[in-house]
């Protein structure tokens, strides 16, 4: 049977293709937008497997709220990104750099 | 093999396999497409754990909006291929390594570890016919969760309104109505009175 | 109007012209700034002498109330209130009096000075803190006051800011009061440690069941407390009322305007410190120790500074140290137990001593504010007024019998004489010392002013003339009571126990009381002083100051030569003012410079202030390497974050 284990395992694994999507993807920001969407997806993934396993809906509503903001989130950073594509030309993080102490 | 476990390693090889291609094809469009068979895929792990409500927002709305956000935007910037994605293979054994020592511990907490006791929890039962999870998670959100879900309908309200006033801009020589002017109008800056004589009546 | 009503009006009076005349000074004018604060200060007069009459043919019995609740501090409440007793009512009509007649006088003497108004919002404001200083009836109110007077002095002083050596003055007479205050506060906190209230009542209430309490201030040496207690108190009178060590600042202060040298610093603000200790009597009784120290220094004070007076050439300067001089008397009186002696000097002393200046000042007008006595001499053509008003003052200074100070100063003497307090023998040829030298520089002062030939410029002589009635009119006013106060008080005063309900006196200590024993009346005790050493001492230096001053003016210069180290020695003021330039001044100024460069340059802005910034800047200089701006950097390092602590959990 498919246990709980089996669910945080394959969460663990989505959440470090996320983190492995960052470090190889170090130039384009769309691209690192979407890594993070997959370690959203593996939180929520947990998130559902426990709900389900402990018979508590309240990880669903958690789920419901992730989603909500990470849409928002997506949202803004879009905007945001087309503002700066907007007025460099570049959505290459490697020239995003004025914060630079 | 119950058919349950078909169908969990069947969409979690497509999922995983899903996500690896998403974050190491050049083209974005091409991301975006496999971002969305993961969600897919998810989507159906997510049925699976009877969380079926889930399952279809997933769907409608993050594949059926925020996905198609995304790839309307990759679509509208013009970005350069080459540029974007070079350093991809000098950074790889980096990426690769920091993810498998990440995995590593991860895994190890749930196996090797075994400090939460995610063992001890039974397979549960499926629910009964009827059972409906939609009506379930509404009952939750507009009771005990009332307050959080005006808050998130709030969040996504200023995002709507963040999102239009980032991107919005003026483009000069288009012509367009301006509001605040129309309201402000009053007839004194548009129309002046000028006392004059009558013409033509005689005077007796 | 209720007896209440009538108090609060006397200090609110004068308080209230001083308000208005320095507020609403551009609204009100000149005259009327003159008008306001006369009216008020007149108002607290008139008060103040019903209250007094009130008490001496209504029976009006002392009254202690308190009026308003300053604050409460765990146990301790601190109250605004008044003790109206004999003692201050009588304080109370010669602070009003004396300072009506000037603000009267100031008419004639600042016509012409720009800060018109200022002055007299001054000197009502004085009035005002002098009221509350005399009516208070706990010690924190008495020390509010106190401080208020000195900010008075210390504004007036400083009154012609523009001026260097006044400015130089105020500052003195701020800084030694401040060495008295220092003491003063110190015998307030321990009354505040020892009795545990700062009501008059209560403490001296308390004061003989702790005789025998000691307290430890400094490195575990116990004191007794009351005499801890009664010098610290002592200390501050010695600041206020201008005694040795701390007197330095009286002659100075002479930079002001001369009513104000005849109101503060010689009428009443300096004789705050004797009243403060004739108030104090219940405590101070109880400490011989504190009591020997305030003879000694009284004594001190009384002849040496006498003696300083008489090789200054500034008229008002005579007076000043005059005025030391008469203050160590008072200070003697206190010292022997002969609080009453005091009070009663204080009183006729007022009188006298506020005409005297006010005279000086009266010629100081006619001579176009020229001050040196050397170009001086036969004013009295001029000025027949204040010649006659200044001979009834110097005659009543010398104590010439039948005038007031003659009363006050043989009382003193006397008093001294039957003490057998430690110091009291020093402090006896002191005083009678004292009598000689004051009235050789009397007569010395009265001489070179008005008598002799005129030696000042042609321009000066033409303008001479007598001075207006604004001026001459308090004269004579003060001139009255310089002249019969002595005669017609010393009875009730001394011997007949009208002070009895304030001041208290031990029985073996009780000088007066055996002085009494042997009284026959004023009339009887003038004429037996010609009997006395007193008299023919002052005889002495009359005679001595006429010789050398009036017949063989010569002469003077001669003995200045021969004794040219004691000369030098007066002429320098015992080098007190060279002493604590030398040490205190200068020495404080190299504190402060050390403190300044090594602890505030070098420690606080070099090491903890600059220093700080410094490091923090290199720290940052360092740490901004890490802030690339690159966003996967920022990821990278989170998520080495997250690796570490979960690597760290794993291992625990």
């Amino acid at each position: 049977m498919v246990s709980l284990t089996h669910y945080l395992t394959l969460g663990a694994i989505l959440l470090c293709l996320g983190v492995a999507g960052i470090f190889l993807n170090r130039k384009n920001i769309i691209i690192l937008l979407m890594s993070i969407e997959l370690m959203l997806l593996a939180a929520n993934m947990n998130f559902i497997a426990f709900s389900r396993f402990l018979g508590n809906p309240d990880g669903q509503v958690f789920v419901f709220f992730i989603l909500t903001v990470a849409a928002a989130e997506v949202a803004i950073g879009l905007a945001i990104l087309i503002v700066l594509f907007r007025n460099r030309s570049s959505i290459n993080v490697a020239d995003l750099d004025d914060l630079k102490g | 093999m119950t058919i349950q476990e078909i169908f969990f390693y069947l969409f979690s090889i497509i999922m995983l396999a899903a996500a690896t291609m998403v974050i190491s094809v050049r083209n974005p469009v091409y991301a975006i497409l496999y971002l969305i068979l993961t969600f897919f895929s998810a989507a159906a792990l997510w049925i699976l754990l009877e969380a079926e409500f889930l399952g279809i927002i997933l769907v409608l709305v993050y594949v059926g909006a925020v996905m198609v956000l995304f790839l309307f935007v990759v679509m509208m910037l013009n970005i350069s291929q080459s540029r974007v994605s070079e350093g991809f293979v000098k950074n790889l054994p980096l990426g690769i390594g920091v993810a498998l020592v990440m995995l590593a511990e991860v895994l190890m907490v749930l196996w090797y570890k075994n400090q939460t006791g995610i063992d001890n929890y039974p397979i549960p039962v499926p629910h009964e016919q009827g059972y409906s999870n939609t009506a379930e998670i509404g009952e939750r959100l507009f009771t005990a969760y009332l307050w959080q879900f005006e808050i998130a309908g709030v969040v996504l309200l200023v995002a709507i309104v963040a999102a239009v006033a980032l991107s919005m801009r003026e483009r000069e020589g288009v012509k367009s109505q301006s509001v605040p002017q129309q309201i402000s109008a009053d007839k004194r800056d548009r129309l002046e009175l000028v006392d004059m004589p009558v013409e033509g009546v005689e005077k007796n | 109007m209720k007896v209440e009503t009538i108090i609060l009006l006397i200090p609110l009076l004068p308080l209230a012209g001083a308000l208005i005349a320095g507020l609403l000074r551009n609204q009100v004018g000149r005259t009327g700034s003159h008008i306001v604060t006369i009216l008020g200060v007149g108002g607290a007069f008139v008060l103040s002498a019903l209250i007094l009459k009130m008490q001496i043919y209504d029976g009006m019995q002392s009254m202690n109330y308190n009026l308003y609740t300053w604050g409460i501090s765990d146990s301790v409440t601190f109250q605004v209130g008044f003790l109206i007793d004999h003692l201050t009512s009588l304080m109370m009509v010669v602070v009003t009096f004396v300072s009506l007649m000037v603000h009267i006088y100031t008419i004639g003497y600042m016509r012409d000075d720009p800060g018109y108004q200022r002055f007299f919002s001054y000197i009502a404001l004085f009035t005002f803190s002098m009221l509350v200083l005399v009516m208070s009836n706990n010690f924190l109110q008495l020390f509010f006051a106190w401080e208020a007077v000195g900010l008075v002095s210390y504004l007036l002083i400083g009154f012609w800011y523009k001026k260097e050596t006044a400015i130089f003055a105020n500052m003195k007479a701020f800084m030694v009061n401040r060495v008295g205050d220092f003491g003063f506060l110190l015998g307030i906190a321990a009354i505040m440690s020892v009795f545990g209230t700062l009501d008059y009542a209560e403490v001296f209430a308390a004061a003989p069941s702790k005789i025998n309490e000691t307290i430890a201030v400094f490195g575990g040496i116990e004191w007794s407390a009351i005499t801890f207690i009664c010098v610290g108190l002592f200390i501050g009178a010695m600041g206020k009322s201008a005694q040795a060590p701390l007197h330095v600042w009286l002659p100075d202060s002479m930079e002001g305007p001369t009513p104000i040298s005849a109101l503060i610093h010689a009428a009443t603000m300096v004789t705050a410190g004797i009243f403060m200790v004739a108030r104090m009597s219940p405590l101070f009784e109880l400490s011989d120790a504190a009591l020997s120290f305030v003879l000694i220094i009284g004594g001190f004070t009384a002849l040496a500074m006498g003696m300083i007076g008489i090789v200054q050439n500034d008229i008002k300067r005579v007076i000043a140290y005059s005025t030391l001089s008469q203050l160590g008397y008072m200070t003697v009186a206190l010292g022997a137990s002969a609080y009453s002696a005091a009070i009663f000097h204080l009183m006729t002393h007022a009188f006298f001593k506020a005409l005297l200046f006010l005279a000086a000042g009266s010629v100081i007008i006619a001579m176009h504010h020229e001050q040196d006595m050397r170009k001086m001499g036969g004013v009295k053509r001029w000025m027949p007024v204040t010649w006659i008003t200044s001979v009834l003052g110097t005659l009543a200074l010398i104590g010439f019998p039948f005038f007031s100070g003659f009363y006050s100063k043989d009382m003193i003497i006397e008093a001294v004489g039957g003490a057998t307090r430690f110091g009291s023998g020093f402090a006896y040829w002191a005083v009678l010392l004292g009598v000689v030298v004051t009235a050789f520089y009397s007569f010395r002062l009265l001489y070179l002013v008005f008598h002799g030939k005129s030696r000042m410029d042609k321009h000066t002589e033409e303008h001479m003339q007598e001075t207006p009635l604004v001026v001459t009119i308090p004269l004579v006013l003060l001139a009255i009571p310089s002249v019969l106060i002595g005669y017609f008080t010393i009875k009730p005063i001394l011997f007949g126990g009208w002070l009895d309900d304030a001041i208290k006196v031990s029985e073996q200590n009780d000088v007066v009381a055996a002085l009494g024993e042997n009284f026959h009346g004023a009339t009887a005790l003038a004429l037996h002083s010609v009997q006395t050493a007193p008299f023919w001492l002052m005889i002495a230096g009359f005679a001595l100051a006429t010789w050398f001053y009036l017949f063989k003016p010569q002469l003077a210069e001669s003995m200045k030569k021969r004794f040219s180290g004691l000369y030098s020695l007066l002429e320098n003021k015992y080098y007190f003012d060279d002493f604590n330039n030398k040490v205190f001044a200068r020495g404080f100024i190299r504190i402060g410079n050390g403190l300044w460069k090594r602890g505030d340059a070098g420690l606080i802005d070099g090491i903890a202030v600059n220093g700080t910034a410094a490091f923090i800047g290199k720290l940052g200089e360092r740490v901004r390497k890490f802030q690339t701006g690159y966003l996967y950097q920022y990821a990278f390092a989170m998520i080495i974050g997250l690796i570490g602590l979960l690597g760290a959990w794993l291992l625990v």
